[in-house]
C-alpha cells in the first residue's frame, strides 16, 4: 500500500461524502433556526451540534425541552433515538475494530448516518481494502460532512428567527431520510423490513417517548433477516 | 423555554456522553472479535428498519400543518422515494423531492 493510494482513497471518500453536504446543511441550518426560536443561545446550539452531533436526537431533545418534559424523559428519549448507532457501531466493528483505541474514539465520535451508510457500503463492496484505506475513506467522507454540520448549525443559530416558514424547511428532514432509504431497498428482504418499520411505527404510535419506533425497528430487523434466510433457501445452490 | 442555563447544559452534556457511549459500544468494547453470522444478518437491516419508521409520522402528520395530511408534503415524499429507488442517487432524489415540495406549495399555496 502506498501513500498515493491512501490519498486517492481519501479523495474518493471526499467525493462520495460531498453530495451529503446538500443534505446536512439544511438539516443543521434547520436545527440552528428551530433551537434559537425555542430560546437557546448560540453557545447552547453549538453545544448540541458539536457534543451530540446527532440531528434526529437533537430535534427530539429540543421538542421535549420546549414541552418541559422531565429531564430523565428528555435524556432517555433522545438516547433511544440514537440507539440505532449501537447497531451501526456493531456493524462497522468487523471492518474497523482493529484500529488503535484513539482512532476508535474518533470513529465513534464521528459515527453519523452518512459516515455509517457510505463506509459500510464501501467496506462491504471492497473487502480487499486495508485498515488504513478504510480509515482514509472514512476521514474523506467526513471532511465535507462534519464542517458542513458545524458551520450550518452556527449559521442557523445566527440567522435565528429570520427565515420565514414559507420555506418549509421542516420537510428537509423527511426528504433527506427518504432519499437515503430508497436506494437501500435493494432486495425483497430490505423492502419487507422497511414496510414492517412503517406499519408498526404507525401502529405503535400510542406508545410513549419513541419506544414504539424502537419496538417497530426491532421487529423490522427480524423480518428482514428472516426473509433473507427464506429467499436464500429457495435459491438453488 | 423556561429552563435554567445550568439544566440546558446538563442535558447537552449528558446527551453528548450518552450518545458517544452508544457509538463507542461495539467499536470500543468488542474490538476485533468477529460477530456471529446471525447478528450480522440482523444488522444488515438496521437502516431500513429504523429510518422508515422515523420518517413515516413526519410524512403523514407534519408538525408544520398542525399534524394534518398535506398534499404537497405527501407528493414530495412519494417523488423522493420513487426517484431514489429508480436512480439509486440520493442527491437526485433530494432535488426532485425538494422541487416537488416547493412547486406544489407555490401552486396550492
Amino acid at each position: 500500500m502506498t501513500t498515493s493510494n491512501l490519498k486517492s482513497v481519501y479523495w474518493k471518500g471526499v467525493r462520495d461524502g460531498a453530495p451529503f453536504i446538500l443534505v446536512v446543511i439544511p438539516f443543521a441550518l434547520l436545527f440552528g433556526v428551530v433551537a434559537t426560536e425555542a430560546g437557546l443561545n448560540v453557545a447552547e446550539v453549538m453545544g448540541f451540534s458539536v457534543l451530540v452531533i446527532a440531528g434526529a436526537a437533537q430535534f427530539t431533545a429540543l421538542q421535549l425541552m420546549v414541552d418541559e418534559a422531565p429531564t430523565v424523559i428528555i435524556l432517555a428519549t433522545a438516547l433511544a433515538v440514537n440507539l440505532r448507532m449501537a447497531m451501526y457501531s456493531a456493524s462497522l466493528t468487523p471492518y474497523l475494530g482493529q484500529a488503535t483505541p484513539w482512532q476508535r474514539v474518533l470513529i465513534a465520535y464521528f459515527l453519523v448516518d452518512q459516515s455509517y451508510a457510505l463506509g459500510h457500503a464501501k467496506y462491504e463492496s471492497s473487502p480487499q481494502m486495508t485498515l488504513s484505506e478504510r480509515l482514509a475513506y472514512y476521514a474523506g467522507v467526513l471532511s465535507p460532512v462534519a464542517p458542513g454540520w458545524y458551520g450550518a448549525s452556527l449559521a442557523g443559530a445566527l440567522v435565528g428567527t429570520a427565515i420565514p416558514p414559507v420555506f418549509a424547511l421542516d420537510f428537509a428532514v423527511p426528504i433527506t431520510f427518504l432519499a437515503m432509504i430508497a436506494p437501500a431497498l435493494r432486495s425483497l428482504a430490505h423492502i419487507a423490513a422497511a414496510a414492517t418499520s412503517v406499519v408498526l411505527t404507525l401502529a405503535f404510535f400510542w406508545m410513549p417517548y419513541g419506544t414504539g419506533l424502537l419496538a417497530a425497528a426491532l421487529v423490522a430487523m427480524i423480518v428482514g433477516a428472516q426473509v433473507e434466510q427464506v429467499m436464500a433457501r429457495r435459491r438453488p445452490a | 423555554m423556561s429552563m435554567s442555563t445550568g439544566l440546558i447544559w446538563f442535558i447537552i452534556a449528558m446527551l453528548g456522553i450518552g450518545t458517544f457511549l452508544i457509538r463507542f459500544s461495539f467499536l470500543g468494547l468488542i474490538g476485533d472479535r468477529p460477530l456471529p453470522e446471525w447478528v450480522l444478518r440482523h444488522l444488515r437491516y438496521t437502516p431500513v428498519a429504523v429510518l422508515p419508521g422515523l420518517v413515516a409520522p413526519l410524512v403523514l402528520w407534519p408538525d408544520a400543518t398542525g399534524g394534518n395530511l398535506d398534499p404537497a408534503r405527501l407528493s414530495a415524499a412519494a417523488v423522493t422515494l420513487a426517484v431514489g429507488y429508480l436512480s439509486k442517487n440520493v442527491l437526485a432524489a433530494i432535488l426532485c423531492g425538494g422541487t416537488t415540495l416547493y412547486g406544489l406549495l407555490y401552486l396550492l399555496g
